[in-house]
């Protein structure tokens, strides 16, 4: 038994690293704290939900859908509202763009109500009972592809940051912004960029909730949560910690719903948010600051 | 200066009073619930400015103080306890809820206080409507008066916005708007910047939790886990900004207008309010950070030296 809480755990936690990733990541770059993350991943949801059912698409071919219309979005967005608060220095500029996105989920989830209603969706699909046993544990197969897909993005993203010219100059960034811009890189298009990635990130996720989850216009906040809590437990702005965070996060969870009750399986997680900011600020695998 | 003062006060009696006698002018039920939703919207709006507005931290976990004070009160009242104590002891349980979070929290910069006081409101949210799945009546439901709710809710607001007004024109109030402006150089002046945050959200949970207990006064019947919802720390935040946080009138405007817009646009074009009042409150956050209240004293000002002159007085430093 211990075993399949551990697989449930970890399996339903690359789930919440995804989600976490693109959030980690414009914080990392940009130190924009966008808490309206979690309606990105309601859009990236009802993106694949519409494509799914209207064009009959596999689930799993949608996330090509979601990343790109996600990315359009977390561009557009950018640029209308958040470039604004670039030349704010950091703590105003955190607590603005907190207060920003905020705004920004309110206005996100009422024109989903409007659009798509507050009925809940669901992507199912053939396979999604599907499951086989390894030593008496269950690995259903769309559980298992949220760690082949976390995975995958989370290669994909350290790849992009790592070999291409826009990745070093987003590293660059991250290291010393004033730096990097008198040496010529654009600071506002790679702070449009990583947004944008970002954005794209939570699409994906989306496509992952809508399978194995339901989707809802009021969802938002609850995915936000999560990718808050993730992102604490692995260090702000860490992209490896993201998925670390995530396991452990998915393992609590179920190890609560298990031991405990599944109602309190988001409480577990934060209270151990709660109990990380208290005692271990710079994340469980974070360095100490200065 | 002082004709000024003495024409403010006058202000404030008459509205004081026509606030005391409107219930028994005008006696329809669904006006007078009306204007008590704009009280317990003022209160709620000023106490959040208390610790948002004039000491700079932003709460995103209000609705926790609103929630556990109405929680207390309902559960203790219902219970058979009188009222007033009830009322109180929400109050003070509010209190020791913020300390619990503010003093870890407040030891660490930025951010840290207002994604740990979201998180706070959500646990308390999940685990009260675990804990309580049933509805939550009004034990005498045949007496029920509208009237001795009113006025609760009317004193509430004159002893929430008074005790915010006289904080912050203290010595203390000088300093939580120091830790504002910058907690480096306050603390270098000798100024706590921990004692003043946590005094400011003492005061601003305890008056949290106080409209919480007359919230449960109040509603007849509702899930005791309603008072805990995000919307109870994001409207009056909305409110407070939009009229103008760090001032005491800021709140006041934000919450008639948030109210009296919401039933505007709920008799023509339906629930649209909340997306107009998001797009309000992005543009006052990014453009216009003192809220109406400055757009207010720009106009003044605009037509006070008419519209060729220069501006000869030195722009104001953007709050933070």
């Amino acid at each position: 038994m211990l075993g399949q809480i551990l697989v449930f755990g970890i399996l339903v936690g690359a789930l919440y690293g995804l989600v976490a990733l693109g959030l980690s990541l414009v914080f990392g770059v940009t130190k924009i704290l966008n808490v309206a993350h979690g309606e990105l991943v309601m859009i990236g949801g009802y993106a694949s939900f519409w494509a799914f059912s209207q064009l009959g698409l596999d689930p799993y071919l949608t996330i090509i859908i979601s990343f790109v219309s996600l990315f359009l979005i977390g561009a557009f967005l950018y640029k209308l509202i958040f470039s604004r608060t670039v030349k704010l220095p950091e703590e105003t500029k955190i607590k603005n763009t907190l207060l920003v996105a905020f705004g920004l989920s309110i206005i996100l989830q009422n024109l989903a109500l409007r659009f798509w209603t507050a009925d809940e969706r669901g992507i199912t699909t053939s396979y999604l009972g599907t499951a086989f046993t390894v030593l008496g544990v269950r690995f259903p197969v769309v559980r298992l592809a949220n760690l082949a897909v976390a995975v995958f993005f989370l290669v994909a993203l350290q790849l992009f940051l790592r070999k291409t010219y826009t990745g070093k100059a987003i590293r660059a960034t991250v290291q010393n912004w004033e730096a990097a811009s008198l040496m010529g890189i654009s600071i506002h298009k790679v702070y449009l960029i990583s947004f944008a990635i970002g954005a794209a990130l939570a699409g994906v996720a989306g496509t992952l909730v809508a399978v194995n989850y339901s989707i809802q216009p009021s969802m938002g906040l609850t995915w936000t949560l999560k990718a808050l809590i993730v992102m604490v437990l692995g260090g702000l702005g860490s992209i490896p910690g993201t998925l670390v965070g995530g396991l452990i996060l998915g393992v609590t969870e179920s190890a609560t719903s298990y031991f405990i009750d599944s109602n309190y399986s988001a409480v577990a997680g934060l209270v151990l948010f709660l109990l990380v900011l208290i005692f271990r600020p710079q994340g469980l695998f974070g360095a100490k600051e200065g | 200066m002082n004709k000024k003062r003495t024409i403010s006060i006058v202000l404030l009696m008459i509205a004081i009073i026509g606030l005391a006698l409107f219930p028994l002018l005008i006696k329809k039920d669904s006006t007078i619930n009306l204007v008590i939703l704009i009280l317990l919207y003022m209160s709620l709006a000023s106490s959040w400015n208390i610790l948002g507005g004039y000491t700079g931290q932003t709460n995103l976990g209000h609705a926790a103080f609103f929630g556990i004070g109405s929680l207390a009160t309902r559960l203790l009242w219902t219970g058979g306890f009188p009222f007033l104590p009830s009322f109180l002891v929400g109050g003070l349980i509010a209190v020791a809820l913020a300390l619990l979070i503010g003093i870890p929290a407040f030891k660490l910069r930025g951010v840290y206080f207002a994604i740990g006081t979201l998180a706070l409101a959500q646990i308390l949210n999940i685990t009260v409507g675990n804990l309580f799945p049933e509805m939550s009546y009004n034990p005498d439901i045949s007496n029920y008066q509208l009237l001795p709710r009113y006025y609760l809710f009317l004193v509430l607001v004159i002893l929430t916005i008074g005790s915010a007004y006289f904080l912050v024109n203290s010595k203390w109030g000088l300093g939580m708007m120091a830790v504002r402006e910058g907690e480096d150089a306050a603390e270098s002046l000798g100024i706590s910047a921990l004692r003043h945050k946590l005094l400011a959200l003492t005061v601003s949970a305890f008056f949290a939790g106080l409209v919480g207990g007359a919230f449960a006064y109040y509603h007849v019947s509702y899930y005791l886990n309603m008072p805990f919802s995000p919307e109870w720390t994001f409207d009056p935040m909305m409110m407070a900004y939009i009229g103008g946080t760090g001032t005491i009138i800021g709140p006041i405007i934000g919450s008639i207008f948030f109210v009296g817009l919401k039933q505007l646009l709920v008799w023509n074009v339906g629930e649209y309010h909340l997306i107009i009042f998001g797009t309000l409150f992005i543009l006052i956050v990014l453009f216009l950070p003192g809220g109406l209240v400055e757009l207010w004293k720009k106009a003044q000002t605009y037509l006070r030296r008419g519209p060729g002159q220069k501006k000869t007085t030195k722009p104001q430093v953007a709050k933070t």
